[in-house]
This record gives structure tokens, sequence and C-alpha cells, in this order.
């Protein structure tokens, strides 16, 4: 494996306490630089801890963590100049204005005062930020909070922005407002680390997605790779009014039919083509007590129920 | 943006690279320069908080206390203060500036520190800053110091206009002034430190009872340590309190009538305090902002 400007290896992190918490198995990982890469998974995957040890706020039980080349561990300091971080919280601090948290942020990399003015009144515009510079972050929504921080993590010009959960608690719109701050970011060439637990936004975002569940990196690749990784081109869910045994095998003998799942609520058909199969699929599961159909893509999700058996919601 | 995208390394460009030393002392300047931006955003707060109690101990101990009658007879130390020839605001003032310097110590670093971990983790981008994290801790002390020696200096002119009896400070050495002054703020700062990172933040409230209030009244604030010979045990026991070298030190500096312990002891015993302070603290405080 080609180190990449993350590089992970055989990172792990036991947390110790009364009970010792595996919350990193052994990752390996590299990222490329210029892409937006995802780290996909349930509440208590690993993720935040895994990004953690990228920003040297966790420091691993094993294993060695590089950025840009530096080792986070042995050399944190450095390692902080080449990232920025959105941590999964609000950090805005309270007592300074929206230009006032970027501009100290700059001093603390090292910008002249004149600089940091400038960069700050740079990135404020970039960010549609201007109207609100004056403002304290507890004036802002939280879609406007997380703009800001994601301004203020890049004012250094790092090479890596590492963000967590950069969509949770924010409101649809201003979901997509951070996905096209992001992008931007991209074209302009930075490397971006996140970690989310909505499948929508690692499709839509992520160049390569790594899905972790207990720790442990259970697939990666490009969305589109993991997705065509099922074997099907359409999802057939079927709602029934009770679970059978008969009906799933009648399903599995009808062409193009490349698999059958048991699902909480019924079954899922999984076709290679639809041509033409929907009624032979309605016509054999009416006898079963069908009470409802769905017809969808293959996604994440379904990718990461293949792997795990669950829920990425669970 | 065209030309980002077609030269994306120029905009990736990092800060130049500079020496570590150079990196450092600018990081930590920077913080330095935000701490002093939110200290003079928050002036009236801050001079209510280190002006009140030695106004109100002022007021109460050399004001209206002297105005009663019986005053010595109610309060011992005023007649002890006046067996050894001084009054009791004499006795009082270098102990209020022990009292005003390690105030500002926990109101400066241990609290914000408890509202930081408990809630609102604002430090965060702080620690991100491209320093080793112990120099952050050091900051905060250094920050802190310099609160306290405000908060000390307060206490003179107040010194000088309440109490209705003169007090009598005579500075015979500035130099060891001056380092019991910046030793005692440290030493507070790193006490603010030790506790804001050992405390659970929810529990921050309880310090005052547990360890801010014992520390003031067996700190030989308000009565000279020589003055504890009575109760031997006790005089030997609040030598685990830093407050005591704070209070004797500035006792020796400032009201050298009084009697007060050796100096060299006090400068020693207030240097391995802010070392040992220093050390829990930092590691504390790496403990904390590290997992
Ligand atoms: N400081 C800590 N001390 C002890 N255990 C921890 C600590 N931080 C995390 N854990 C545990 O480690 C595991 C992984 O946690 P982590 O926060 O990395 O998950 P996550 O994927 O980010 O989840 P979420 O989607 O909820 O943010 C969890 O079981 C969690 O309880
Ligand atoms: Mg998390």
């Amino acid at each position: 494996m080609e180190d990449g400007i993350v590089s992970l290896r055989g990172v792990r992190k036991v947390y110790e306490g009364k009970q010792a918490v595996t919350a990193v198995a052994g990752i390996d990982l590299d990222v490329r630089e210029g892409e937006i890469y995802g780290l996909l998974g349930p509440n208590g995957a690993g993720k935040t801890t895994t990004i953690s040890m990228c920003t040297t706020r966790v420091l691993p039980t094993a294993g060695t963590v590089h950025i840009a080349g530096i080792d986070a561990v042995r050399n944190p300091a450095d390692a902080r100049r080449t990232m920025g971080v959105v941590p999964q919280y609000n950090t805005l601090e309270r007592a300074c204005t929206v230009a006032e948290n970027i501009q100290f942020h700059c001093l603390y990399f090292g910008f002249s005062k004149a600089d940091a003015k400038a960069r700050t009144a740079q990135l404020l515009e970039q960010f549609h930020l201007t109207e609100r510079a004056g403002a304290y972050p507890a004036q802002l929504s939280g879609g406007l909070a997380q703009r800001v921080q994601i301004a203020r993590a890049i004012a250094h010009k790092p090479r890596v922005l590492f963000l967590d959960e950069p969509s949770a608690g924010l409101d649809p719109q201003s979901r997509i407002a951070m996905w096209e701050a992001v992008q931007r970011l991209h074209t302009e060439g930075i490397t971006v680390v996140l970690t989310t637990h909505y499948m929508e936004e690692a499709d839509e975002l992520c160049d390569r997605v790594a899905i972790v569940d207990g720790g442990k990196i259970l697939v990666e690749d490009t969305p589109a790779a993991l997705k065509n990784s099922v074997g099907a081109k359409t999802l057939y869910e079927l709602d029934l009014r009770e679970p059978s045994d008969t009906l799933g095998p009648i399903l599995a003998a009808l062409p193009h039919v490349s698999g059958v799942e048991q699902t909480p609520r019924g079954l899922r058909v999984m076709a290679e083509h639809a041509d033409g199969l929907l009624p032979q699929v309605v016509s054999a599961a009416s006898g079963y007590g069908l009470r409802d159909l769905s017809i969808t893509e293959p996604t994440l999700e379904t990718v990461f129920i293949r792997l795990t058996g669950r829920d990425l919601r669970e | 943006m065209s030309t980002a995208v077609a030269t994306p390394r120029a905009t990736l460009a990092a800060t130049p690279a500079v020496s570590p030393s150079t990196q450092y002392l600018r990081a930590f300047t920077g913080l330095f320069v935000r701490d002093l931006h939110v200290l003079r955003r928050e002036l009236g707060p801050f001079m209510i908080r280190i002006v009140m109690n030695p106004l109100l101990f002022l007021f109460v101990f050399t004001y209206i206390m002297p105005h009663m009658s019986n005053s010595a007879a109610m309060n011992p130390t005023a007649s002890m203060a006046s067996a050894t020839g001084v009054n009791f605001s004499t006795v009082l003032l270098p102990g209020l500036m022990a009292v005003a310097i390690m105030f500002s110590g926990i109101a400066a670093v241990a609290l914000p520190l408890a509202v930081d971990f408990g809630s609102t983790r604002e430090i965060d981008d702080r620690v991100m800053c491209p320093l080793p994290t112990s120099f952050v801790a050091f900051e905060k002390i250094i920050f802190s110091a310099i609160q306290s020696i405000i908060a000390a200096a307060i206490v003179f002119p107040l010194a000088y206009y309440i109490p209705s009896t003169p007090v009598y400070a005579h500075v015979t050495s500035w130099p060891f002034l001056i380092a019991v002054v910046v030793l005692a703020s440290l030493t507070a700062g790193a006490l603010g430190l030790t506790i804001g990172t050992a405390v659970k933040p929810a529990q921050i409230g309880l310090i005052f009872g547990v360890v801010v209030m014992p520390i003031t009244f067996l700190g030989c604030v308000y009565y000279p340590w020589r003055a504890l010979a009575a109760i031997h045990w006790l005089q030997l026991g609040v030598l685990i309190n830093p407050i005591v070298y704070m209070s004797e030190g500035l006792r020796a500096a400032l009201t050298p009538t009084l009697p007060h312990m050796h100096p060299a002891m006090i400068l020693l015993m207030l240097t391995v305090f802010l070392a040992l302070l220093t050390w829990i603290g930092t590691r504390g405080f790496i403990r904390r902002v590290i997992g």
C-alpha cells in the first residue's frame, strides 16, 4: 500500500477504565491527496476515535499515524500545522465574535496581525459570513456556526481537513450548504476526511468510503463500487402480513433475480434487471399476504446491512 | 477560482516553515493575545471580582469594627496585633493580598477550565494550535499570574483609604517583594490548573467549601504563622498549605515589623509548590485534552 496523505497502520485504541473498551480494533487506512474520504458507520463504530487519533487528540494504544508524512503521535505540534479540524461539537469561543474566532486562530499559526485580518476577511467572504462578522457564536444558527467552524479550521491553509459528523444536527438546507462548501474546498485541492452515519452524505460527497463497524474497516471503495458489490441493480422490498418460508425460494427462481433476503417486515428481492419482473413478483407474493411493495436501488445502507446484518441506525 | 483549480498546490502552501521555537513562540503569543482580548472585554466583571473581597474585608475589620467599642475584645487578632505594636489593618494587608492572588488563580484558571471541560469545549481550538500541549497549560498559568498581580496591587489603594487607622507598610527589599509576588502569582495559577483539571466539572462548585475556604482560613492570612505557636500541631499542619508561604512572604516583604518566616525559607517553599503544582496541573491538563 502506498502511503497516503493520511496514513494509519495497525491503529488500535483501547480506553482503559473499569471496563476496557476497544474503540478501534486495528485499522489500516490511506487517504489519497485531494480526495474526499468518508468513514461511514453506526454510533459507537469508532469513527470519532479514529479521527481523534489522526488529529492528535487521542493517543493510539498501538500503531502509527502519519499526516502529510509527519508522525502525529511523536510530533503532534508539527502535525497540527498540516491539518484543520472541525470536531463533532461546536467549539467556537463564546467570548469572541465570528471574525475574532478566525483571527485568533490565524495568530496561533504564526500569521502577523495584518495577515490574520486579511485572511479572516477573505474567509468570511468565501463562506458568506461577512454580514455576521461581528456576531457572537451564541447568536448563530447551527448551520452558520458549522460554517464558521469550517472557515476557522482551514484558516491556516492546512492540507487535510477533518470533519467529524459535519451534518449532525443540521437542517437539510444547511446540510446542502455545508456539502457545497466542502466540495468547493475539494476543488481547491484540499484533502477532506469526514465521518458520518448518513449514507446519503457518504454517497453524495465522498470519493471513497470506508464502512466501519466495531472499530474495524469492513470494506473500502468508491460509493459506486460498493453499491455494485451488492450484485443487483434493483431491489424490491416486500412488506408481508406474515413471514413465510416458502415464498423466498419461489421468488429466487424467477429470472434475473440474484438473491432474496429476509427483512424485519418481509423479504427483499435483488434483481439484475427490472424488465418485466415486477408483475411476476407481485403475482407470486400476492398469495402470501403482500401488503406493500417498494422498488429501490442499492444504497450504502444496503451494503452495510449485507455486511453486518444490521441497520446503520441500530 | 479557476486559478486555484489549475494550481491547487499554490493555495495549499501551509504556513511557511519556521524553526520550532519561532513557531511555538508565535502560537504562545497568539494564545496570550487572545486571553488579553477576552479579559479586556470583561474588564468590569474582572474589576468587581478582584475588588470586592479586599474591599469588604477592610471595611468590616478595619473600619466598622474599630468604630465599635470593645473591638479588641471581640477580635483577638486585633489585640494580638496591638500587642506587637501594629494595628490590625497592617496585619491584614499582606493577608488580603495573598487571598487576592489565590482567588485570581481559581477564578482565572479553575473555573473557566471546569466550564470548558464540562460543556463548552471552547478550549479545543487552542489545544489544536501548533504548540506542545503542556505549553497551552503554561500559558494559562502565566496569564492567570498577571491577573493575580493586578489583584494584589489593587489591595494597596484600598488598604490606604479604607481603614480608620493607618497601615504601616515598609518595603525593605524590592527584589524580594517582586520575587514573592511573582512566585505567589504563578503558584496560584498552577493551583488553579491543578484544581480545574482534577475536579469533576460538575463538582467545581464544591471546591469553594472543600478547598478554597480551608486553605484561606488556615493560610496564615489573618494572623502571622508565628502566632500559631500556641497550637503546635496546627502550626506544623498548615505548612503543607501554599497560601501560608504567600501570606508570610508578603508579610516579610511589606510589614517586616510583624513576625514572619525566614525569607529564604519562603522563597524555597514557594518554588517547591510552584514546581509541584505546575507538574500535577499540566499532567491533569494533558490527561483532560488528550484521550
Ligand atoms: N473517552 C472515552 N472513554 C471510554 N470509552 C470511550 C471514550 N470515547 C469513546 N468511547 C467508546 O468507544 C467506542 C467508539 O466511540 P466513538 O466515539 O469513536 O464512536 P463513533 O463512531 O464516533 O460514534 P458516534 O456516531 O456516536 O459519534 C464507543 O463504544 C464509546 O463508548
Ligand atoms: Mg462520533
